[in-house]
């Protein structure tokens, strides 16, 4: 053990006398981060990747902010009211808020990037539909006057997920939705330092010195966003083996993503933690191609709702009972809007009802050609369990392997699947992506403007809308329950149970935010 | 020679052609959609098309082809789709480490390769005969992700000598540099130990029955100088030929390694590129491997001349 301790310091001195010599010595606080992917694309608005709109946590900021509980709160607005009759709403920037070229945040500002925004972005969309002028009253005001009254506004500006409402500069909100931002300045904790983003190596942001935070303690995105580090680093390691050793070795301080396999070593080592930060985890969703047979059909739609098992989906792709729930909330357990209706009997491995609607609906025999993504380790066992069950009930299933990349470019064909289309696949979502109506992307049966899959039924988009109309959540609620009664009918995707992803944190490491997004403030690094 | 280089030289041309066209078609007629990854799983189809036609991928793929050698006429390799970046400077960025990690591990593999190959066909059916041999088998037959697995586990946690991963610029440190591309290298080496220490044994126990060894035995010379300046010169062709495809296959990506130790080269560039479908990207790298490779083989028969003054070109 001496000889261990003896020769561990003597490699510490050399990487000291090395850092001398490179003039690399210095105290400042470093947090290092292993994010789910690489940070290719540096415009949250242009894109709906999750590393974007992660990166647009750390550089910009939003209006409002949605905290643990899911409830939306101001968070560069200092003040807002809204008119008794609901069609005007005057809100107030905060004190204080500048970008990172030292420019005071303006209504002018704010008014530009929502317009980028609402161009974009699905609910930033609907909500224009019901806004018919934005103004700009002053330089810290501003107002939005209504042509009727909504439910939808504080929603979509807390948005939290892609595409999030961010404010930037009016000058870099000016640029077309369609193309890509070339200049980086937000108003947000972390500067971003472009000289030191290497592609496929890391990204690195330095603590804004002049970011206000707001006084209330942080809670999920909402909250005083203290920053307690000078920087952070996303470091790119892609061997799942290596970044554990490399938290274990305190090379790196926060692992994002972790492979589930590598938990209970981890576990076990005392130089890291695991907590839970997002907790409303992950949803796994079955989405079908209603384009062709047999998921053209209702019944045979309705029928996978019978046949399927949550629990197996989750034992099989996550194993541990610790790290998923089973949920028949089509809007995640857990938040305002969560219940079962529609889906009581429903999600349980009812086969001899899903045989007997598969006999009613006059399925012909058609194979369902079911893509399985092979290289994601989160994903790859759950496309067999959905063959077993839908064979079980007589159904003809060609499981078609690939990678992701290639599914998710054949996801976007039209043809019948023996010409390069597909009828099924699996995926995962964040749970706050898919935490409301509005926002859940696989329920927009908007026909060919739909997502892939291109559900069409004026049912579900009649509530929808009717949704985004109520103002009250009593009444919003009653909505999400015809809403859910439709789909278990006429689904549009299955959901197949929430999943949860520890976060892996160096012992050193405290005051991790809980978060539904990995954000970074919050963080406390002890030498 | 001049005259030969110059032809050699020319070849080149229409070898990258053929390499351009190939590569090209390839990944446009592999399944995936670069429109559909960048734009994200929550992008529609009318999202996805308005990006084709951004990058251009909804042109006829004779008028991408022309604009793309069009392109490269001007020595402009385009922009990554994802990153906005001029492709060259990423792979600027990329050919530090790689060459850094590829000579590291030369070096080592030489340095201990060489020797061992020498002393085991001059001892040949001795233990260290056997012993090298029995490396060699271990050298290829072992993955080097394990290798890799085990060098960390024992030598940077156990033993805390070395970081488990990354890479330092040459130019934030030499110490550094030197001191993180050790355990990389030391992974490495093991195959090309196995394969230059097998193919050194190989053509010195060749030289060995020539009849000039016989002659310089007989003359009295000592057995290192017989060695060194008379077998091992002669048995040097088919080693350096060797060392030559290694540097070659170490410069177009070893992923594996790479990706185990965390150094952002070549090899990541190019896994990075191929599986987020970026073609501008693939197409430049594909086109500087097949120049490496190309220049390295014209390179070794140079080499030759030098080693061997029978040959001539």
């Amino acid at each position: 053990m001496g000889f261990i301790n003896k020769s561990r310091s003597i490699a510490q001195s050399l990487l000291i006398a090395g850092a001398l010599v490179s003039g690399g010595a210095h105290a400042e606080k470093v947090l290092n981060v292993n994010m789910h992917s690489d940070l290719k694309i540096v415009d949250p608005i242009w894109t709906t990747a999750y590393m974007s709109r992660n990166y647009g946590y750390m550089v910009y900021d939003t209006l409002f902010s949605i905290n643990t509980k899911g409830e939306i709160k101001p968070q560069m607005i200092d003040t807002y009211t809204i008119s008794d009759d609901g069609l005007t709403y005057d809100f107030t920037l905060r004190d204080g808020l500048l970008f990172h070229d030292n420019q005071p945040v303006t209504s002018e500002d704010v008014i530009a990037s929502l317009k980028r925004w609402g161009a974009k972005d699905a609910m930033g969309q609907k909500m224009m539909t019901f806004v018919s002028e934005m103004v700009e009253v002053n330089d810290t005001s501003f107002q939005f006057k209504l042509n009727e009254p909504t439910g939808l506004v504080l929603q979509a500006l807390g948005k939290p997920s892609s595409n999030v409402p961010f404010i930037m500069p009016a000058r870099i909100a000016a640029t077309d939705p369609g193309e890509q931002i070339s200049e980086y300045v937000g108003s947000g904790p972390f500067v971003f330092i472009e000289d030191e983003w290497k592609p496929g190596d890391k990204a690195e942001f330095a603590k804004f010195e002049a970011y206000v935070p707001r006084n209330e303690p942080g809670d999920g995105l909402a909250g005083g966003k203290v920053v307690n580090v000078d920087k952070v680093v996303w470091k790119v390691i892609r061997d799942q083996q290596t970044k554990m050793n490399a938290l274990s070795a305190g090379e790196i301080d926060v692992i994002e993503s972790p492979s589930h396999d590598l938990l209970p070593l981890m576990e076990a080592d005392p130089n890291i933690q695991l907590f839970d930060l997002n907790p409303f985890g992950n949803q796994y969703t079955f989405r079908f191609n209603q384009l062709h047979p047999p998921f053209d059909n209702p019944k045979v739609r309705e029928a996978l709702l019978y046949a399927f098992d949550q629990e197996e989906f989750l034992f099989a792709a996550v194993g541990d009972e610790a790290y998923f729930k089973t949920c028949k909330a089509m809007f995640i357990c857990g938040t305002p809007i969560a219940t079962e209706a529609g889906f009581e009997e429903k999600l349980q491995g009812n086969i001899a009802k899903a045989k007997a609607l598969i006999e009613e609906s006059g399925y012909d025999g058609t194979p369902v050609l079911l893509m399985h993504p092979t290289d994601l380790a989160i994903l790859e066992p759950l496309p067999p369990v959905a063959k077993a069950a839908m064979e079980k009930i007589g159904l003809k299933v060609e499981l078609v392997a690939m990678d992701w990349q290639t599914l998710v470019g054949r996801r976007n064909k039209q043809e019948a699947p023996a010409d390069g289309g597909w009828n099924a696949f699996i995926t995962s979502w964040n749970s706050v992506d898919n935490a409301s109506p509005l926002s859940t992307p696989f329920l927009n049966a908007a026909c060919d403007k739909a997502l892939f899959g291109w559900p069409c039924d004026e049912e579900i988009q009649q509530l929808r809308d009717e949704f985004s109309r109520e103002p009250d959540a009593g009444k919003q609620m009653a909505i999400v329950e015809k809403i859910q009664q439709r789909v278990a009918v006429a689904p549009t995707h299955i959901h197949l149970g929430q999943w949860y992803q520890p976060t892996p944190i160096g012992a050193n490491i405290s005051g991790a935010p809980v978060s539904p997004v990995p954000v970074f403030w919050g963080y406390e690094k002890a030498e | 020679m001049w005259s030969y280089l110059l032809k050699r030289v020319l070849a080149v041309i229409p070898v990258l052609l053929v390499v351009t066209i190939i590569v090209f078609l390839m990944l446009r007629l592999t399944p995936g959609d670069p429109a559909a990854n960048i734009a994200g799983d929550a992008a529609t189809t009318q999202d996805i098309e308005k990006l084709r036609i951004e990058l251009g991928l909804n042109e006829p793929l004779p008028v991408q082809f022309a604009i793309y050698v069009k392109n490269l006429a001007k020595g402009d390799f385009g922009e990554s789709f994802y990153y906005k970046r001029p492709v060259i400077s990423m792979v600027a960025d990329s050919v530090e480490p790689t060459l850094s990690l590829a000579l590291f591990t030369i070096f080592f593999a030489c340095l201990i390769a060489v020797p061992l190959g020498t002393l085991a066909a001059f001892k040949q059916g001795s233990w260290l005969d056997r012993i090298v041999m029995a490396f060699s088998v271990i050298g290829f037959s072992v993955p080097v992700f394990v290798i890799g697995y085990i060098l960390i586990y024992v030598l940077s946690v156990k033993l805390g000598w070395f970081p488990v991963q990354g890479y330092q610029h040459i130019g934030d440190g030499i110490l550094g540099w030197a001191y993180r591309l050790i355990l990389p290298s030391m992974t490495l080496s093991v195959i090309f130990i196995a394969l230059i220490a097998r193919m050194t044994r190989t053509s010195v126990l060749e030289v060995l029955n020539e009849d000039y060894i016989r002659t310089a035995r007989a003359k009295g010379l000592s057995q290192s100088r017989i060695l060194i300046k008379h077998a091992l010169r002669n048995a040097a062709v088919p080693i350096v030929t060797i060392i030559g495809i290694a540097i070659a296959i170490l410069i177009s990506g070893v992923v594996v390694t790479e990706s185990v130790f965390v150094i952002p080269g070549l090899g990541l560039l190019t896994l990075d590129a191929i599986q987020g479908r970026d073609y501008p990207t693939v197409q430049a790298l594909i086109f500087l491997f097949s120049v490496v490779y190309v220049l390295i083989n014209l390179i070794i028969d140079v080499i030759y001349t030098l080693l061997d003054p029978r040959i001539r070109y």
